[in-house]
């Protein structure tokens, strides 16, 4: 299990081909990207900051990853969040799980996501053209973790 | 007892500060965020949607509380 939180951009690409480089067990990788968009809620949106718990934040996705790892048959899972200034354009997130089988893979992958939606503590301040404005958090996420 | 107590995101910036100190008996979580939410300047502690974590996990408002721990108040998180 890795857990990553860094200013740095990255690679989805590589960090999938990572996943699965190391271990020719690995049948199946289900990765997700979450990406910054240039429009929200009916505004063009030129960047964001993403501020986090610092401490906090680490143990959270660790938290969820244990969870994931104890659900599903993985052989590595791995979670990514960029925090700080953001483009749009640029990768925010990155959730992958390596399994034998697809099944698990793509079960702990939205599992993971779900939760960190909801758990996880990152708070997105969008720049809009009327100034800053937080993100506020969908109703739509709560039900998505609790289908788990 | 003392308790050292963070706000992060809206909430610092409705608060003006990003932590503080506090000096008294806090049966519970949800004890503190009364103490305060009654000052001026700390309303944004009344909304229902508050989440809450103490020692850095999430938690519920009736979380109980020892001398030394860190609690921290934040609104719906927006990750991913």
């Amino acid at each position: 299990m890795a857990i990553r939180v860094q200013v740095e951009a990255f690679d989805p690409g590589a960090e999938v081909n990572a996943m699965h480089a190391a271990n020719v067990g690995v049948g199946a990788v289900v990765s997700f990207v979450g990406y910054v968009r240039d429009f929200n809620e009916g505004r063009d949106v030129s960047g964001m900051f993403l501020e986090h718990y610092p401490g906090m934040t680490e143990k959270a996705l660790a938290k969820i990853a244990v969870e994931a790892e104890q659900r599903w048959p993985l052989l590595k899972l791995e979670v990514l969040h960029r925090i700080g200034a953001l483009e749009p354009g640029e990768p925010i997130v990155f959730v992958a799980a390596a399994s034998a089988h697809r099944q698990a893979a793509f079960d702990a992958c939205a599992f993971v996501m779900d939760y960190l939606k909801t758990r996880a503590p990152f708070w997105k301040k969008e720049n809009t053209p009327e100034g800053p404005r937080w993100v506020e958090g969908r109703a739509s996420d709560h039900a998505a973790a609790e289908r788990w | 007892m003392s308790i050292n107590v963070l706000f992060f995101a809206r909430y610092s910036e409705a608060i003006g500060l990003d932590s503080l100190e506090m000096e008294g008996d806090f049966a519970t979580v949800d004890a503190v965020r009364q103490a305060l939410a009654s000052d001026e300047g700390f309303e944004v502690l009344k909304e229902s949607s508050l989440m809450c974590a103490r020692n850095q996990e999430l938690c519920s408002l009736d979380e109980p509380l020892q001398a030394g721990d860190e609690v921290a108040f934040f609104p719906p998180v927006t990750g991913g």
